[in-house]
């Protein structure tokens, strides 16, 4: 039998966590490593187990994969979620990086100093209801159909409604004018595999508080 | 026979640089439409072009795609330079997703207010020489073979060369410490297709001065 991935990044969302929902959407198990410490992340380094020093890193197949869109990719091939053929892998990836953007103000957000805290959340809330959701509207609304692409579940789904599940934390609201989004969530919601991840006790990670910031601040070391 | 694909972006490098290399390198005719007003970018913009009100911006194959590493990933998966296997790709992948890391910072410089260019260029420099070209050096060094991955020419070549290239720029003496680079920036560069696109009067761009920062802040209003 096959091992089972193995994740290593600090206990929290960052850029390792949609690695996690892939996973558990394609109902995947996987074990964690968590980097507790600076020095937990030197032996990391120190054994040559990270291409470009950073986390993430996942042990797959025999491999030790780094850059989270090659993790993500590698993921999505192997288990078939990423369409049937290259034009199909166009449209999906156009789409994942549209999410990736976002997210990445998201990201951005939850680690930024106080001062710049307001700012930030204008421009996440501007960018989510006049870029983002009229984007992936549109292309739901342009097909009728249940899924982004292909008339069948793919990474884009997924990785849209982890998304989704942010910008609601963020702003319930900033949904409310998009329904056919709201049936993606509700619909992708419902899978078994991602049912059970969006349950208590599933690997899924919390948003950043107080604490794993400072965590996190003293892990990877930035102010 | 099917219509050349048609590029759509600014007269300069930015992030449709990576595209024009990869066209070259597989030995692709391009067209290109330069975004020099705003009303040119609006009315791509009003036609559904742009999905996310976004360039670069290619039309190919019947489909309007932007985000340049979707168009990137499509271009090497069609004109196959994205390795033999899943496996290879994957490594395709942590290789060109390092140094497009390296790019993108590069791209920003010209952006930067002047007072902090010069510290965000010895910031890149550092990086290349102590996270990325150690990385390549020792690939090429490990497998002793002409090409980053499974012994046949690729994307993540394609990238490295131009990585290599747009570094030397900014700092000429990067490549003393790495004679595998050396020798591979030699070896990639005289590859027919690569050869060509490094003569003058090819669709390559030059190095982004003020007139392209000005066009850019125009037409994006920044």
């Amino acid at each position: 039998m096959a091992c089972r991935p193995k994740l290593h990044y600090f206990n929290g969302r960052g850029r390792m966590e949609s690695i996690r929902w892939l996973l558990a959407a394609a109902g995947i198990e996987f074990e964690e490593k968590f980097i507790e410490s600076p020095e937990d992340l030197e032996k990391l380094r120190n054994d040559g187990s990270l291409m470009f020093q950073q986390v993430p890193m996942v042990e797959i197949d025999g491999m030790k994969l780094v850059q989270t869109r090659a993790i993500l990719n590698y993921i999505a091939t192997k288990y078939n979620l990423y369409g049937k053929d290259i034009k199909e892998r166009a449209l999906i990836d156009m789409y994942v990086e549209g999410v990736a953007d976002l997210n990445e103000m998201i990201l951005l957000f939850s680690i930024c100093p106080p001062g710049e805290k307001d700012a930030k959340l204008a421009l996440i809330k501007e960018r989510t209801t006049k870029r983002y959701f009229p984007a992936f509207e549109k292309v739901l609304k342009s097909h009728g159909q249940d899924y982004l692409v292909g008339n069948k579940l793919s990474r884009a789904d997924i990785h849209l409604v982890e998304l989704l599940y942010y910008v609601e934390e963020i702003d319930s609201s900033l949904i409310a004018n998009f329904p056919l989004l709201k049936a993606l969530e509700a619909r992708v919601s419902n899978l078994p595999t991602v049912k059970k991840f969006l349950q208590p006790g599933s690997q899924r990670k919390p948003p950043m508080d107080e604490k794993s910031l400072e965590e996190a601040k003293k892990i990877f070391k930035f102010k | 026979m099917a219509a050349k694909p048609k590029l759509y972006y600014f007269r300069g490098r930015g992030r449709m640089e990576s595209i024009r290399w990869l066209l070259a390198a597989a030995g692709v005719e391009f067209e290109e439409e330069f975004l020099e007003k705003r009303e040119q970018y609006e009315k791509l913009e009003k036609d559904g072009c742009l999905l996310f009100g976004q360039v670069p911006f290619v039309e190919m194959d019947g489909m309007k795609l932007t985000q340049t590493r979707a168009i990137l990933s499509y271009l090497a998966a069609k004109y196959n330079l994205y390795g033999k296997d899943l496996k290879e790709r994957v490594r395709i992948d942590m290789y060109t997703d390092g140094t497009l890391d390296l790019m993108m910072m590069i791209a920003l410089v010209p952006f930067k207010p002047p007072e902090e260019k010069e510290e965000n260029i010895a910031l890149i420099v550092k990086k290349a020489k102590t996270r990325y070209l150690p990385v390549f050096e020792k690939v090429l060094k490990d497998h002793g073979e002409d090409f980053l991955v499974g012994n046949k020419f690729s994307w993540a070549d394609v990238q490295l060369i131009e990585t290599i290239l747009m570094m030397e720029e900014l700092n000429a003496s990067i490549l003393s410490d790495f004679p595998l680079l050396k020798a591979f920036k030699t070896r990639i560069s005289n590859i027919p297709t690569i050869k060509k696109f490094l003569q003058p009067g090819s669709q390559r761009k030059p190095c982004p001065d003020k007139q392209y920062v000005d066009v850019v802040r125009h037409i994006l209003q920044f």
